[in-house]
């Protein structure tokens, strides 16, 4: 990654506050074209906010920037073409057909009272195809299993057609099998089309595996950013997670992190 | 995948049953006029085509100064309530919201009964229109505004309770000032229990209301479609969602509005018919609200010669029919969206 590049997407002093409780302070983060993201941290910590924050689904303070340009500044449509966000939890109308709603990722190419072009059709439908749900299109999401789901849900963002794919909890409630498979599917998709792509993730060695860089979330605030063997440090860890871990080197030097059950003599020693 | 072509036939299907209602609503009635010369009558009166209907000036009298603007009135205000029912269940996004939960209705009503009871005559004639439109955006938005405070994160159903509270809180002042007027009380139950046989003259006064809002919500359900996936999405997906519901809303209280201001408070039609539609005809707004309209239309006919035949020649007010049909109805769809979010 040249350090050269303007970033696809960086954040700069982010601050949210919501329902007067202060989530987020003073956030920064960076990642250039093409990189994978993860944001990590213990439950609370503004993961999901700071998602939002950057996809501009909630007000905040400081700055967002697309390329270099400022999202502030720009047209919900137009941001929109820039930015696509996948929820973790995503509401899926039971009757509505996956392509239908992988069409709906054409929103922002659609003028106000206008309806699809040929094109807008054609994109979703190729969009479909790559993601192996063409067999699906005429399928209510009622009707598919979670791991399908994730596949449409992630479907509907990539018809957006947007270098910045903001993705909270891709993998919630998906199995081991499904989780690596849709991780793999994002990664190839980063690699084919050049997406930079951010994530929350809460599983840290998947983080480590998948993502370039993790930026540590901890009570709102950015701890520490960096290449995955310099954020997931034992101390690091134990400090915010609260939690025991052993943190191994794995594969292409991405850490691997342990949790480690307390001792009984420990356990003896604390109490 | 894209159902340009069944859209198409039910649209097709839906106005054939609607002329049908409208035939059927034409021909019923005490006064034994034959279809052949009804049809006549009214092909004399396009443009360019003259016939002889046979109909006695007296007959045709009747028939065009009392059954064809009752039939057609008839049709507009089912055809707004139904519309209007499917335009709030878009905007919150709860299959159970209609006009008359979220306090358009009362709202309406009690400005309705205000103008009645202390303009009286004439002039509380010519208000009603605007009493009833100002009296049912502000019921909606009291009840808007008192769900979106008591329930952040735009809970459905805290959404329909607080139109509840404001219905009933405005359905209270309503029976208040009742009171204080007994004399006009028949005069405003008659009103309420609703009554499509207005003429003329007031379906000229809503029509430039009764186009605007139906075109408008028309034209918003494709972004309806995109609001139902949650606002959030809406918004990231570049939508102002905010703005849509808004939109949409005011559309729909303007239709609510503009039928209640004509026809009182004809009960269930904006639930009962977006409901039929959506089981036939899917999910999708832009097939939903044209069809509810076209449904709308041919219920709210029907209902109105069943009312004006049961009886004859007395006739039961349509509410009174729509709701026979409608509460049971309500009911079981009730039971069976329960089933299914379970």
């Amino acid at each position: 990654m040249s350090g050269h590049a303007v970033p696809a997407v960086e954040a700069r002093g982010v601050g949210v506050t919501l329902g007067g409780r202060r989530v987020l302070t003073d956030v920064t983060l960076s990642a250039a074209p093409g990189q994978w993201l993860a944001v990590i941290g213990p439950n609370g910590a503004g993961k999901s906010t700071l998602l939002r924050a950057v996809a501009g689904l909630v007000s905040r303070e400081g700055e967002v920037l697309v390329e270099g340009t400022a999202v502030d500044d720009l047209r919900p449509r137009r941001r929109a073409r820039l930015i696509a966000y996948a929820p973790q939890s995503p509401a899926l109308p039971p009757d509505m057909t996956v392509y239908d709603y992988a069409l709906l990722g054409r929103t922002p190419y659609i003028p106000y009272l206008g309806s699809e072009s040929a094109r807008d059709r054609e994109v979703t439908r190729s969009v479909l195809e790559r993601l192996d749900l063409d067999g699906f299109a005429s399928r209510p999401l009622g009707h598919l299993s979670g791991g399908e789901r994730q596949r449409v849900v992630l479907a509907r963002a990539l018809v957006q057609q947007a270098p910045v794919l903001l993705l909270d909890e891709p993998t919630t409630a998906l199995d081991l099998g499904h989780q690596q498979q849709v991780l793999e599917l994002v990664d190839r998709l980063r690699l084919a089309d050049d997406l930079t792509v951010v994530t929350t993730l809460h599983d840290l060695s998947l983080a480590a595996q998948y993502a370039d860089a993790l930026v540590l979330l901890a009570a709102g605030r950015a701890v520490a950013a960096g290449p995955p063997a310099r954020v997931l440090a034992e101390p690091l860890l134990t400090e915010h997670f609260g939690a025991r871990v052993r943190v191994e080197p794995g594969p292409e030097g991405r850490p691997v992190v342990h949790l480690v059950r307390p001792s009984i003599s420990s356990m003896v020693e604390e109490a | 995948m894209t159902p340009a072509r069944p859209r198409g036939r039910a649209l097709l299907v839906a106005s054939a049953v609607l002329v049908a209602s409208l035939a059927l609503g034409l021909m019923a009635g005490a006064a034994g006029i034959s279809p052949r010369a009804i049809a006549l009558a009214l092909l004399d009166r396009l443009p360019l085509v003259s016939v002889h209907s046979g109909l006695a000036p007296v007959e045709e009298g009747l028939l065009f100064q009392l059954r064809v603007p009752r039939v057609l009135l008839a049709a507009v205000v089912g055809g707004l309530l139904a519309t209007a029912g499917a335009g709030y269940q878009g905007v919150f996004r709860n299959p159970l919201a209609d006009p008359y939960l979220l306090g358009a209705a009362a709202g309406a009503g009690l400005t309705v009964t205000l103008v009645v009871v202390f303009l009286g005559g004439d002039a509380g004639v010519t208000a009603v229109p605007i009493a009833a439109f100002a009296g049912a955006v502000g019921g909606v938005f009291l009840a808007y505004a008192l769900g979106h405070t008591a329930g952040r994160g735009g809970g459905t159903a805290t959404l329909v309770l607080a139109g509840v509270a404001v219905t009933s809180f405005l359905t209270a002042i309503q029976t208040f000032v009742q009171q204080l007027k007994v004399d006009e009380l028949q005069r405003i139950y008659s009103w309420i229990l609703g009554d499509v046989g207005g003429g003329w003259d007031q379906l000229r006064m809503i029509a430039p209301y009764a186009v605007v809002s139906t075109v408008v919500m028309l034209l918003h359900g494709r972004l309806l479609d995109v609001l139902s996936v949650g606002d959030e999405e809406a918004v990231s997906l570049g939508l102002r969602a905010a703005r849509v519901r808004f939109v949409v809303l005011l559309a729909a209280s303007l239709a609510t509005a503009s039928a209640v201001a004509v026809s009182g408070l004809i009960a269930f039609v904006g639930i009962v018919v977006p409901h039929v539609v959506r089981r036939l005809a899917g999910w999708s707004y832009r097939i939903v609200l044209p069809l509810s309209f076209l449904g709308g239309a041919a219920f709210l006919v029907l209902a109105d010669t069943i009312a004006r035949t049961v009886l004859a020649p007395a006739e039961l007010p349509i509410g009174v029919v729509t709701a026979f049909v409608g509460a049971p109805f309500f009911v079981t769809v009730l039971r069976v969206t329960r089933r299914v979010e379970t």
